[in-house]
């Protein structure tokens, strides 16, 4: 049967100088083609690897590099003061002065760098890679669960607003105008001092501010997704194939998740990557204004803080907070790039 | 036309009553008391204050109304009053009627946010089109990757960056102020110092500003590129030339004008971080540091400035997307 079968297959090729079209045609899923779209840019893989790495540095770095702790103060810091012996002679008398030498323990701080801190330490003698690593955790889980949620409320909101129009419609783009007015970072500040007062009265504790302070802010920055899922959905009501939709009387839901929900995923998408990009800025922003997660817990941002009170460090210390601010680039650019390639990537209209 | 722009301007007012009372009831779950601090700081100047003064302090700054829900809402209604007779009240920091000390160092902002505009439309919708138009070449990768580079610094991180080597390593230009304070200069000296002074900043801005605007005509122009009557254009053999600046462009033209428009008027809002940085007498740090001593009269004042700009900024891209392309109809 084999040997039949190979034997028909050899024919056909001889035949036509061809093999059978399902034989020739690789068949793909449209996931395979997504992949193998995104994987085929260089500047996505380039993404990427920037931002696994960056979560590798942050997530599994602590494991490996266990010599410091985020907390951990290094006290070998020491202090010396050198014997001397000095010898006067006043009006024909020789005085004799000795220096006894005296060593005083204290903290590390300012250190360059060095094999048991790679990036020397900081004002307050931590361990600015032992740091980087841990604020990292900060900056990214914060950013993350913004964009999550706020994509969540987006694509709710402007489903909602987009398909039933009329006064839901109406009502949601008013509270979207609403909210678009808002200045953020102004009114992140205010929300901020108002937070000072809950920590004096024991409602919340130091630690929640940046938690809060990001949650407020994915309620009033769901607008700008919401927006585009309305728009998109309110363009793409209007084309032939969602009129073809209707004559066929397909269910409401299959046409919003089957015709209308994948056409608007490369706007989705691209937006969420910039989002996620502009949401580490945020976070970096705020720690930077020193709202953000409070000593002796750090982010990225708030190992910038420093050289606003300190022009000393700004200057002649770059090892303490140069590090921070190239991993908050490194984030934005990484997500992106990837974002950047995802979007060519799920364009149907792109040239490859 | 006219019918749209007044139902148009009828819902700004709405928008800005919903913002008004947002920030009002955030403002007023501020802890931090003028008048608390300012007692404090008599105090420790050595005199003595009784509560008397105290109180007649908090009637003077009109901050009584604070112990009920009731209270506080007849102190928005208070509030929203004297705002549509366009006063926001005297700062306390300041010391002067906030609108006027907005006024004030409303220009400083304003200059240094138009010129960087100017520099970033100039050079980033030519970068645009040529990534554009060589897609996936060489000379768009380069492009793309320094512009998203552009898009990803933090401005406190690169504008601390391009102070400490611009300034303070080379000293070409001051690090810190809009005025050298030891020179008396005059004319045109006096615009060629506050050149100097505002160079670093205006670099700033437009490096990181030029990313968004590139990327947006980048893609804007891909989207041309691939429409068919591009195709027709050069069907007809008409040169790539007259096909990219004359049948592609001005399609792109649409949003970027658009964006112009709603540009304009976030020209006056001033950069909070960009201005903290180079501690330039803008109307963002003013802003931030009224923010800081919990000068509530310029906190209000300052963020209803800053959603009136806006919902004017919405409102004139409205219309002109309406000018600039005739398929769209306003209702």
């Amino acid at each position: 049967m084999d040997e039949l079968e190979m034997k028909r297959d050899a024919e056909l090729k001889t035949a036509d100088n061809e093999t059978p079209l399902d034989k020739n045609v690789r068949l793909m899923s449209p996931t395979q083609m997504l992949l193998r779209r995104f994987f085929r840019s260089k500047l996505s893989i380039i993404g990427l690897v920037m931002v696994v790495g960056l979560f590798l540095f942050c997530f599994l770095g602590p494991v490996v590099y266990t010599q410091w702790g985020e907390t951990e103060i290094d006290k070998s810091g020491m202090v010396e003061y050198s014997a001397s012996k000095a010898t006067y002679t006043v009006d024909g008398v020789t005085y004799e002065i000795r220096q006894t030498m005296e060593r005083q323990e204290s903290d590390n701080a300012y250190s360059a760098p060095s094999a048991s801190h790679p990036l020397g330490t900081d004002d307050q003698g931590y361990d600015v890679l032992a740091r980087l690593m841990y604020g990292g955790r900060v900056s990214l889980l914060v950013s993350f669960m913004t964009v999550i949620l706020m994509t969540i409320l987006g694509v709710i909101m402007g489903g909602i607003s987009g398909y039933y129009g009329g006064v839901a419609d109406n009502v949601i783009m008013r509270v979207c105008d609403i909210l678009m007015c808002l200045p953020g970072i102004p009114i992140l500040m205010i929300l901020s001092s108002a937070m000072d007062g809950w920590v004096e009265l024991q409602l919340i504790e130091e630690g929640m501010r940046i938690y809060i302070l990001m949650f407020f802010l994915t309620l009033i920055s769901w607008p700008g997704i919401a927006r585009l899922v309305r728009g998109q959905i309110l363009s793409l009501r209007e084309q032939e194939y969602m009129v073809a939709a209707e004559a066929m009387g397909y269910s409401t839901g299959r046409k919003i998740f089957k015709h209308l929900v994948p056409n608007v995923m490369p706007q989705l998408i691209v937006q969420m990557s910039l989002s996620l990009g502009s949401m580490i800025l945020y976070e970096a922003t705020l720690s930077y204004l020193n709202m953000g997660i409070k000593a002796p817990y750090t982010a990225w941002g708030s190992m910038i803080n420093i050289i606003t009170t300190d022009p000393d460090i700004l200057q002649n210390y770059p090892t303490i907070w140069v590090p921070a601010g190239v991993c908050i680039v490194i984030a934005v650019l990484g997500f992106n790039f990837v974002g950047d390639g995802l979007r060519d990537a799920l364009d149907p209209k792109a040239r490859r | 036309m006219l019918k749209y722009i007044v139902k148009r301007l009828a819902y700004a007012i709405l928008v800005l009553l919903g913002v008004s009372l947002i920030i009002y009831f955030l403002t007023r779950l501020m802890p931090i008391d003028f008048v608390k601090n300012k007692v404090v700081s008599v105090q420790t100047s050595g005199a003595t204050v009784n509560q008397e003064m105290v109180d007649a302090m908090y009637e003077a700054y009109g901050l009584t109304e604070n112990a009920s829900f009731g209270e506080i809402l007849k102190g928005y209604l208070n509030w929203l009053g004297d705002l549509v007779r366009f006063d926001l009240g005297t700062s306390f920091k300041y010391g002067i009627p906030v609108a006027e000390k907005i006024a004030l160092h409303m220009g400083t902002s304003f200059i240094i946010a138009l010129i960087a505009t100017v520099f970033e439309f100039m050079i980033a919708i030519p970068l645009g089109i040529t990534a554009a138009t060589h897609q996936y070449s060489l000379r768009d990768y380069v492009v793309t990757i320094l512009v998203m580079v552009g898009i990803s610094l933090p401005s406190f991180f690169f504008g601390n960056i391009l102070k400490n080597w611009l300034a303070y390593e080379l000293g070409w230009f001051p690090p810190l102020g809009l005025t050298d304070a030891t020179m008396d200069h005059s004319g045109f000296e006096l615009v060629l110092d506050y050149g100097r002074h505002v160079f670093i900043p205006i670099l700033t801005v437009v490096i990181l500003s030029i990313g968004a605007r590139m990327r947006m005509t980048r893609t804007n122009m891909l989207e041309v590129m691939n429409s068919d009557y591009i195709r027709t254009a050069r069907a007809k053999g008409l040169k790539e030339r007259v096909v990219i600046n004359k049948h592609a462009f001005r399609n792109t033209l649409i949003p970027l004008v658009t964006s112009l428009a709603g540009l304009l008027p976030s020209l006056f809002s001033g950069a909070i971080i960009t201005e903290q940085v180079f501690d330039l007498p803008g109307i963002g740090n003013i802003a931030l540091q009224a923010m800081n001593a919990g000068d509530i009269p310029f906190i209000m004042g300052y963020n209803m400035f800053l959603a009136v700009l806006s919902v004017i900024g919405v409102l004139l891209a409205d219309l002109m997307y309406a000018l600039v392309d005739p398929r769209v109809k306003l209702e």
